[in-house]
């Protein structure tokens, strides 16, 4: 088998031996809850009755490795359970039926982010590193360490004091709905996209930047410069076809890392996200779905992890051309 | 720094007196940049608005006064019972900013020592144990480590309840994996010394070892990341308690001061922005304090 394969397949064995452990972790630290769940949930002027009718209705009375077995298995067939939120009512609505609309729309608002930021990053990475050393490089260094020291509601705020209430450009709020028209979303869009790009373009450009500069130390970027090689070939020639790897490592990292900043953001201008219903369901206990979004958070972040580390592998041309 | 070596004729023929703590301290810090100059003024700043709130604040930090949202300071821009105004049920802002810094900063430097405490002498314990031991802390590290912390953080805390105490040992059981990558990986490095050798050969106990041979040694990084750790650590309160489920009222804290004030901001008032600024001058701070510390240390330079 080529060994580039076997590598491969070898990271994604080892991705989904991570996914389940982390969905293990995911399920039975619930079961850490102290005191009595249904309590917790119903009341403390609950009934015994009703909590025995809570318990055998959410499969409480079951042992746990029965309801870990039937919760993994109806995850897989997209399947999270019933929200504890609606307990009692005639129609309780399903965990993946809360999910559904609102992942949509943090994937929409992250493909949003990452369609501006990354571009944006690795264009000013490499122009800093290009630069290096000159003011602009300076005055982009210290810029990028201010504002990745910036929590993400400082930012948001900012933003919305400016672009939303003191010039009214943009809306203040974006509450979007399944029927927003696409140009109408992507303006409500605006603000929180454009706070995750400033969050994460920082740390993109300064990975992208120390990717390049660290290659520029290898002989062969010398000797490219001894012949006479300009500095911008150099560093698009020589250069960025080796740092492909450390740039695709650093936007997964980073696309990643919007993962836990679209929460906060979410929150600030009320984005009806996925990251918000966590949140709430954590201010309100409801576990099914908070389990079902960190399930899913974990995952997306397993996953780009895992993308990076295949790609890094592809684009190493030392692992292509085996002796 | 060759200026300060040679002071001019008269140091010429007196024997150097070895210099103190102090003095390397003072060395060091005539070279650092104004950004860390920056950094360390506003730190000393924030503790002691820290350790002096009683005394510097106006009022109580729960105490409510019957104007909530100051009408003199929202309209005519100017109160002078409330330099800052007052909240949505009537506590003055600036007192309430001044113990902001007492709680957060205590509440976040309490985690990252505890995080530090656990993540640190396990794994200065997986470095010299190897074996079974390490590589079972190492793989559940991996698996803690693929879930974002903020995530992972908000579902415990969904599952044990908000309270301070629960904050505190969460955050710093997830963020000491990190802390224990770092120390196992450098402690790896000094445990193969002689030195260390030598001690457990005379029969010394496996705590004096990590505590006496190997920490001194692998202290300069663990440094620089408590700097970088603790305004993780700080942000991730922050976060939490922003989005109501970190620190509880009536407790003065600035991320959920930031939340309490939010709709403020749609009226064009700066309030909520106090608090956050204060969250993000700090975290500005360190960072600074730390780069400079890194650069320092490491020796690193930039030009290659």
């Amino acid at each position: 088998m080529h060994p580039v394969l076997r590598t491969v397949i070898q990271r994604l064995g080892l991705g989904v031996i991570t996914l389940f452990f982390v969905s293990c972790i995911i399920f039975f630290s619930m079961l850490l809850l102290p005191g009595n769940f249904a309590y917790a949930i119903l009341g403390q002027s609950a009934t015994p009755d009703t909590v025995a009718a809570f318990e055998h209705e959410v499969g409480l009375d079951k042992p746990a490795i029965t309801r870990y077995g039937e919760w993994i298995s109806g995850v897989v067939r997209g399947d999270f359970g019933k929200s504890y939120a609606d307990y009692g009512s005639p129609k309780p609505r399903s965990v993946a039926q809360l999910i559904a609309p609102r992942l949509w729309n943090t994937l929409f608002l992250a493909a949003m982010t990452a369609i501006i930021a990354v571009p944006l990053a690795v264009g000013m990475g490499l122009l800093a590193a290009l630069y290096r050393n000159t003011p602009f490089d300076r005055i982009v260094n210290a810029l990028t360490l201010t504002t990745i020291s910036f929590p993400e509601f400082f930012v948001a705020y900012i933003l919305m004091l400016f672009l939303a209430v003191k010039f009214p450009i943009f809306h203040s709020l974006s509450n979007v709905s399944p029927d927003t028209p696409f140009g109408e979303r992507i303006l409500r869009c605006a603000l929180p996209a454009l706070t995750l790009t400033l969050v994460i373009v920082a740390h993109m450009m300064r990975m992208t930047r120390a990717a390049i500069i660290n290659l520029l130390a290898s002989p062969y970027i010398e000797m490219a410069q001894l012949k006479g090689a300009t500095r911008t070939e150099v560093i698009l020639h020589h250069a960025l076809p080796n740092a492909w790897a450390p740039i695709v490592n650093v936007i997964t990292f980073n696309l990643a890392y919007l993962i836990v900043g679209v929460v906060v953001v979410e929150v600030v201008y009320v984005y009806p996200g996925i990251g918000q219903l966590m949140v709430d369901s954590v201010s309100s206990r409801n576990i099914p779905v908070v389990q079902a979004c960190a399930l899913i958070f974990a995952a997306t972040y397993i996953l780009l992890n895992l993308f990076a580390d295949i790609i890094s592998i592809i684009t190493n041309p030392r692992l292509l051309h085996p002796r | 720094m060759s200026a300060g070596a040679n002071k001019g004729p008269a140091a010429v023929g007196q024997v150097r007196a070895r210099r103190t703590f102090l003095d390397r301290a003072w060395r060091g810090l005539k070279t650092a940049p104004p950004t860390a100059w920056f950094g360390m003024i506003v730190i000393l700043g924030y503790f002691i608005l820290a350790l002096g709130a009683p005394w510097i604040s106006p009022y109580g930090q729960a105490q409510v006064f019957d104007t909530p949202y100051s009408p003199a300071f929202y309209e005519a821009g100017w109160d002078p019972h409330f330099l800052l105004g007052t909240d949505q049920l009537g506590r003055d802002m600036l007192t309430r900013l001044i113990y902001g810094a007492r709680n957060t900063i205590g509440i976040a430097i309490a985690t990252t020592l505890l995080s530090f405490f656990i993540g640190g002498s396990l794994g200065i314990l997986a470095a010299i144990l190897r074996g079974w031991f390490e590589q079972l802390l190492s793989r559940l590290v991996d698996i803690l480590m693929a879930i974002p912390s903020l995530i992972f953080s908000l579902m415990l805390l969904s599952i044990f309840g908000s309270n301070i105490p629960n904050i505190i040992f969460i955050i710093a059981v997830l963020d000491a994996t990190r802390v224990f990558r770092l120390a196992r990986a450098v402690a790896m490095n000094v445990v193969v010394m002689d030195y260390v050798e030598a001690a457990q050969l005379r029969g010394e106990r496996l705590g004096w070892v990590m505590r006496r041979e190997i920490l001194p040694n692998i202290l300069p990084p663990l440094v620089a990341e408590f700097g970088l750790r603790f305004c993780f650590v700080f942000l991730t309160i922050a976060s939490l308690s922003f989005l109501g489920v970190g620190i509880q009222p009536p407790t003065a804290d600035w991320g959920s001061m930031v939340r309490e004030n939010a709709t403020l901001i749609t009226y064009g008032s700066i309030t909520p922005l106090l608090p956050a600024g204060a969250i993000a001058l700090l975290t500005v701070a360190v960072n600074f304090v730390v780069d400079w510390f890194l650069h320092k240390t490491s020796g690193l330079r930039d030009e290659h």
